[in-house]
């Protein structure tokens, strides 16, 4: 009788380092899969990563690569930049939805519209975490954030951006997927889109980007088991999951 | 069905509680005693563990370790 081991932790993830993030956030598992897929695909001296603005900002501290912090929302312009000069690298950005898809939207669409060769993690909970749960672009109608007590208002703040759509319209980038990270069996999927992502641009193949359904429980005021559920009961029918881009 | 087992490497537990939702077989939960940060690790209460390794993939603190008996 022998034993085998079936998980440990990744050797990407920094040892002997406790994250700081809230129990139950789902950075950490967003995290766990980059590192995962960076360990498979033996890349991690030659990764460089983008790390964001936002409660992400100390991502350098957890994942073992080398990395650049960029300006609010800037990360796929500093990439854009790192890219350029060293091709032979793995260059990724990880953002959340306030650091891409308010004051980063200029940068990730252009970059996506040059087809730049990158892979974008971006981590949507439909909420600012780090500055204390206000609303951003990707609030759902009728949510309540600390800037919109009564619930995100159409009339007042527009209507939440599906960031995924709107760059699958571009004819540049080559793949954009949704996933989320609710239940064990999503969170497998979620993996093989950000392996896949990777792969892509060792490939050569081209820009890609994974939009990961986060959640955020002290923001959102739930449990992370319930903050899961309310994801799936409301997050998902609106930004619905599934593959707008691939290559082939 | 295959005999698993778990170690709950305790001081990174948040006891967030994924893992014992995430548990086909429900021999997890949230434990009495603390650790250094304050939280309340998760344990292995009862046999039946199958080295599924559900708990680990829904861990967001790379916590949990999973081991597999092999013939």
């Amino acid at each position: 009788m022998s034993e085998i081991t079936v998980y440990e932790r990744p050797k990407t993830w920094t040892p002997d380092v406790s994250s700081h993030y809230c129990p139950g956030c789902g950075h950490g598992i967003a995290h766990r899969l980059v590192c995962e897929s960076i360990d498979e695909l033996g890349i991690q001296n030659d990764t460089i990563g983008l790390a964001p603005v936002g409660c992400a900002a100390m991502i350098y501290d957890y994942i073992e690569t080398d990395f650049c912090e960029a300006p609010h929302g800037r990360a796929p312009a500093v990439a854009t930049g790192i890219k350029t000069v060293r091709p032979d690298k793995i260059v990724f950005t990880y953002q959340g939805d306030g650091d891409l898809a308010s004051i980063g939207m200029g940068e990730i669409v252009h970059a996506a519209n040059r087809g730049m060769n990158l892979t974008v993690i971006f981590i949507n909970n439909a909420i600012y975490g780090m500055t204390g749960g206000q609303m951003a672009p990707t609030t759902l109608i009728g949510q309540k954030a600390t800037t919109c007590p009564l619930g995100r208002d159409v009339a007042v703040s527009g209507y939440p951006i599906r960031v995924s759509e709107m760059l699958a319209t571009l004819p540049a980038p080559g793949y954009i997927t949704r996933v989320t990270l609710s239940q064990p069996k999503y969170i497998i999927k979620a993996k093989q889109a950000i392996k896949k992502a990777f792969q892509n641009q060792m490939e050569g193949k081209g820009f890609s980007l994974v939009e990961v359904l986060s959640t955020c429980p002290t923001n959102w005021g739930l449990r992370p088991v319930e903050a899961f559920q309310w994801l799936m009961d409301e997050m998902v029918p609106y930004y619905p999951l599934g593959t707008f881009k691939d290559f082939e | 069905m295959a005999k698993g087992r778990i170690t709950v490497l305790e001081q990174y537990c948040k006891s967030c509680g994924l893992c014992v939702a995430a548990c086909p077989k429900k021999v997890l939960r949230i434990s009495e005693r603390t650790n250094a940060k304050g939280y309340r690790p998760v344990e292995q209460f009862t046999e039946g563990c199958i080295g599924c390794a559900m708990c680990a993939v829904s861990c967001p603190d790379a916590a949990i370790q999973v081991f597999k008996e092999q013939e």
